[in-house]
C-alpha cells in the first residue's frame, strides 16, 4: 500500500489542483452563441435610470407587434460588459464609452439618445418660502465644501430679499456608482475649473465631503431627514417624492425651474453626428442646465456570433420605434422626450447599423 | 462457527464509503476556502502591480485619476465591528446567563430563546431599513444634545445596529455552555456556601471562559463582514474619522456600492483587493482569538 506520506502529498495535489479550477479564470470569458435562441425575444442590459420608461415602451411594443424584450436593469456598467461579450442585443448607458471600454470592445459602437433626464439640486430648508436660487459658482462652492452654513452671503447675494437661515449646510451624494452622479460631475468641471481639476467628473468620485445615500432613494432620505441638508437626485425621483429644488441659472443667464419641458429643451441644439456629447451647461438658452441622454448601445456591424439578418431587424425597428412612437410615454413617467434635433441625429445614426456591410433600415 | 456471522463484508464496505464521503466533503470546504482566496489574489494583481503596498495606509479614494487607498475603509471597518461587539457583550452575555443558569426550562424562556433566535434571522436590509427610520433620528437628537454636527448617520448609528444583529451569536452559544456546567462543580460550591452570584462568577464563568470567548469570536466574524444594514446608515464618506459620531465606511460596503459601476480595470481590480484585505483581517481575527483562547485553556 502507500505510505503515508505520499498519501498525504497526493491528497494536498489533489486540492491544490481542485481550487485552481474553480478559481475564475475571466480572459476571454465571452463570446458564447446567442444568449437567447428564440428570435422572438431581445435581451437589452445597462442603465436603472431609463428602466421605467423602457418597461413601459417595451409592453407596448410586445402589444402591437408580439415581439418580447427582457431588459436587465443591471446598472450602465453592467450593460456595457455584457455588451462587451455580447451576451446582450444592446445596452444602454447615461454615459457615452470611456477610452477604456472603447479599446476593450474592439468594433463600432452606436449610441442612440433614448430621451434624457434632469438631476436636480434638492434641499430641507422648510423655513423657506420660495424656490431657492442657484448660480454654477454657488452649486460647486457648496459642494466643494467651501459654503459652509446657508446664510453665506454668496447664496444671499442670489437670493435677494430671501430670509436666509444661519443653519450649516449638510451635504448628500450618492455612495454608488450612478449615472447621475457622471451627469452632475460632468456639469460640475464644465463651469468651476477647481471642481475639474479634482475631483474631476465620473459615476463615482472622491467627494471633498458629505454624506453618502445608496441610490436615489438613500441622497433623498438623507435630504428629507438632515435639516439644512442639499443633495441631487434624479428629475423624476424628486417630483414623485414631491421634494423642493432649486431653480439654476444657465449658461444664457436664465434661472431655470427642472421640468420635463426645460429638460427637453437643452437638447434641442446642434449635436454631434455621433451624439455622443453631455448636454449639461447647454447652450439652448430655456434649456435646464444639468441634463443629460440616456443611450442605447449597439454594434454597428450587425452580423457576429451567428445573428441572424431577421434579429438585427427586428432590433433596429424597436430602436426606431423607441425614438419616435416610444417618446409618447416619456412625459407621464416624467422623462424628458427627445428634441427634434436629437430624433434626427438619432435617425441618422440608426441608418447607418449594417448587416454584413448592407444598411439594414431602408 | 463460521467466520460470516461475524463479519459482513457489505458492512465493511458501507463504513468504508462513509468514511470517504464524509472525508471528501471536508477536504471541498477546503477546496472551496483555497480557491476564494485565491481568485481575490489572481484578480487584485493589476491592483497590486499600480498601487503597490502604499494601498493599505493610502488615504485617497480617488477613481478618477485612479488612486486608491484602503485606509479609511480599514479603519471603519475595525471600529464599527469592536464598538458593536464591545456594545453587545453586556447584553449577550446576561441572556446567556439568564436562559442557561437561572430559567432554563418554562414558557417564558423557550419564547425568548426564540425571540433570540428570531434577531439572528432577520434580513439585514431590514435592519438597515429599521435603522434609517428609527436609530438615525434618534442618533440625530442626541447628536444635537451634544453638539456635535447632527448627521444621524455614523460610526455610532452603525455600531448600534450591528450589536444588535451580531447579540443571538453569543448569546445563543454562551447558553449552552452554561447550561452545560457540570452540575457537580456547581453543587460543591453551594454546599461550601456561595450565593448564586458567587456560583455563576467563581464557577460556571471560568468553566465556559474559552466557549463564550469563541462566542464572541463568532459576533466578531459576523459584524465584520455585515454589508447592507452598515452601508444605509454609516455615511459612506471616504474621509477619516475624527470621532465616534462621524460618519465613514467599511470595506464591505464599498464593494457592494461601487462594484456594478467600476468601469476601469485597475477600479475593479482595486476593489477586489479590498475583498481581499477584508478576508485576510477576518482570517488574521480569528487566528488571534483562536491563539487567546488557547493561552487561557491551558493556563
Amino acid at each position: 500500500m502507500y505510505s503515508k506520506q505520499s498519501l498525504h502529498r497526493s491528497v494536498i495535489a489533489v486540492m491544490t489542483v481542485a481550487a485552481l479550477s474553480f478559481t475564475a479564470c475571466n480572459g476571454g470569458g465571452g463570446s458564447d452563441k446567442q444568449a437567447s435562441g428564440d428570435d422572438n425575444t431581445l435581451i437589452g442590459a445597462g442603465s436603472t435610470f431609463v428602466y421605467p420608461l423602457f418597461s413601459k415602451q417595451f409592453s407596448e411594443y410586445n402589444k402591437e407587434t408580439g415581439l418580447k424584450v427582457n431588459y436587465q436593469s443591471i446598472g450602465s456598467g453592467g450593460g456595457i460588459q455584457q455588451l462587451t461579450h455580447k451576451t446582450v442585443d444592446f445596452g444602454d448607458s447615461d454615459a457615452p464609452l470611456n477610452e477604456e471600454q472603447t479599446k476593450e470592445i474592439g468594433s463600432p459602437v452606436l449610441h442612440i439618445p433614448m430621451c434624457s433626464g434632469a438631476v436636480v439640486i434638492s434641499y430641507n430648508l422648510p423655513e423657506l418660502k420660495d424656490t431657492l436660487r442657484l448660480t454654477p459658482d454657488v452649486i460647486a462652492n457648496i459642494f466643494l465644501g467651501k459654503i459652509k452654513s446657508w446664510n453665506d452671503p454668496q447664496i444671499a447675494a442670489v437670493n435677494s430679499g430671501v430670509q436666509l437661515p444661519s443653519t450649516p449646510i449638510v451635504v448628500a451624494h450618492r455612495s454608488d456608482g450612478s449615472g447621475t452622479t457622471n451627469i452632475f460631475t460632468t456639469y460640475l468641471s464644465k463651469v468651476s475649473p477647481q471642481w475639474s481639476t479634482s475631483p474631476g467628473k465620473g459615476s463615482s468620485i472622491n467627494w471633498p465631503i458629505g454624506l453618502g445615500g445608496k441610490g436615489n432613494e438613500g441622497v433623498a432620505g438623507l435630504v428629507k431627514q438632515t435639516p439644512g441638508a442639499i443633495g441631487y437626485v434624479e428629475l423624476a425621483y424628486a417630483v414623485q417624492n414631491k421634494m423642493a429644488f432649486a431653480k439654476v441659472k444657465n449658461k444664457a443667464g436664465n434661472f431655470i425651474t427642472p421640468s420635463v419641458a426645460s429638460t427637453s429643451a437643452a437638447s434641442n441644439i446642434q449635436l454631434p453626428e455621433d451624439s455622443k456629447v453631455s448636454l449639461t451647461d447647454t447652450d439652448a438658452p430655456d434649456g435646464y442646465p444639468i441634463s443629460g441622454f440616456t443611450w442605447a448601445l449597439i454594434y454597428k456591424e450587425q452580423k457576429y456570433d451567428n445573428r441572424s439578418q431577421d434579429r438585427a431587424t427586428k432590433l433596429l425597428k424597436l430602436l426606431w420605434w423607441n425614438i419616435h412612437e416610444g417618446q409618447k410615454f416619456c412625459e407621464g413617467l416624467n422623462y424628458a422626450p427627445l428634441s427634434p434635433s436629437a430624433v434626427a441625429v438619432a435617425e441618422k445614426i440608426l441608418n447607418s447599423a449594417t448587416y454584413d456591410g448592407k444598411p439594414i433600415l431602408q | 462457527m463460521e467466520l460470516r456471522h461475524f463479519f459482513s463484508l457489505r458492512k465493511v464496505k458501507a463504513e468504508a464509503s462513509f468514511k470517504k464521503t464524509l472525508l471528501i466533503t471536508s477536504i471541498l470546504m477546503i477546496v472551496i476556502a483555497i480557491a476564494i482566496f485565491l481568485t481575490l489574489v489572481v484578480h487584485s494583481v493589476p491592483s497590486l502591480k499600480a498601487l503597490g503596498i502604499k494601498y493599505l495606509w493610502g488615504r485617497t479614494w480617488d477613481p478618477v485619476s485612479n488612486v486608491y487607498g484602503g485606509l479609511p475603509f480599514l479603519l471603519g471597518t475595525l471600529l464599527t465591528s469592536f464598538l458593536a461587539l464591545f456594545i453587545s457583550i453586556p447584553f449577550s452575555y446576561a441572556i446567556a446567563i439568564y436562559l442557561g443558569e437561572y430559567k432554563t426550562t418554562g414558557w417564558l424562556p423557550g419564547f425568548l430563546r426564540n425571540i433570540v433566535e428570531l434577531v439572528a434571522a432577520v434580513p439585514s436590509v431590514i435592519y438597515g431599513f429599521w435603522a434609517l427610520v428609527v436609530v438615525v433620528p434618534l442618533v440625530r437628537s442626541l447628536e444635537t444634545k451634544f453638539g456635535v454636527a447632527p448627521y444621524g448617520v455614523g460610526i455610532f448609528t452603525a455600531s448600534l445596529v450591528l450589536a444588535i444583529m451580531i447579540i443571538p451569536y453569543a448569546a445563543s452559544l454562551g447558553r449552552e455552555l452554561i447550561r452545560l456546567t457540570p452540575s457537580a462543580l456547581k453543587e460543591g460550591a453551594y454546599s461550601l456556601g456561595a450565593t448564586r452570584y458567587e456560583v455563576i462568577k467563581n464557577v460556571v464563568l471560568p468553566y465556559t471562559k474559552s466557549g463564550l470567548f469563541a462566542g464572541l469570536l463568532l459576533s466578531l466574524g459576523r459584524a465584520l463582514g455585515e454589508t447592507m444594514a452598515v452601508t444605509m446608515v454609516i455615511g459612506n464618506t471616504n474621509i477619516l474619522p475624527s470621532n465616534v459620531f462621524s460618519p465613514s465606511n467599511t470595506m464591505a460596503s464599498v464593494i457592494a456600492n461601487e462594484f456594478t459601476e467600476a468601469d476601469r480595470a485597475v477600479y475593479l481590480s482595486a476593489l477586489i483587493e479590498l475583498g481581499l484585505l477584508l478576508f485576510l483581517v477576518t482570517v488574521a481575527i480569528n487566528i488571534i482569538g483562536k491563539a487567546v483562547i488557547k493561552r487561557f485553556t491551558n493556563e
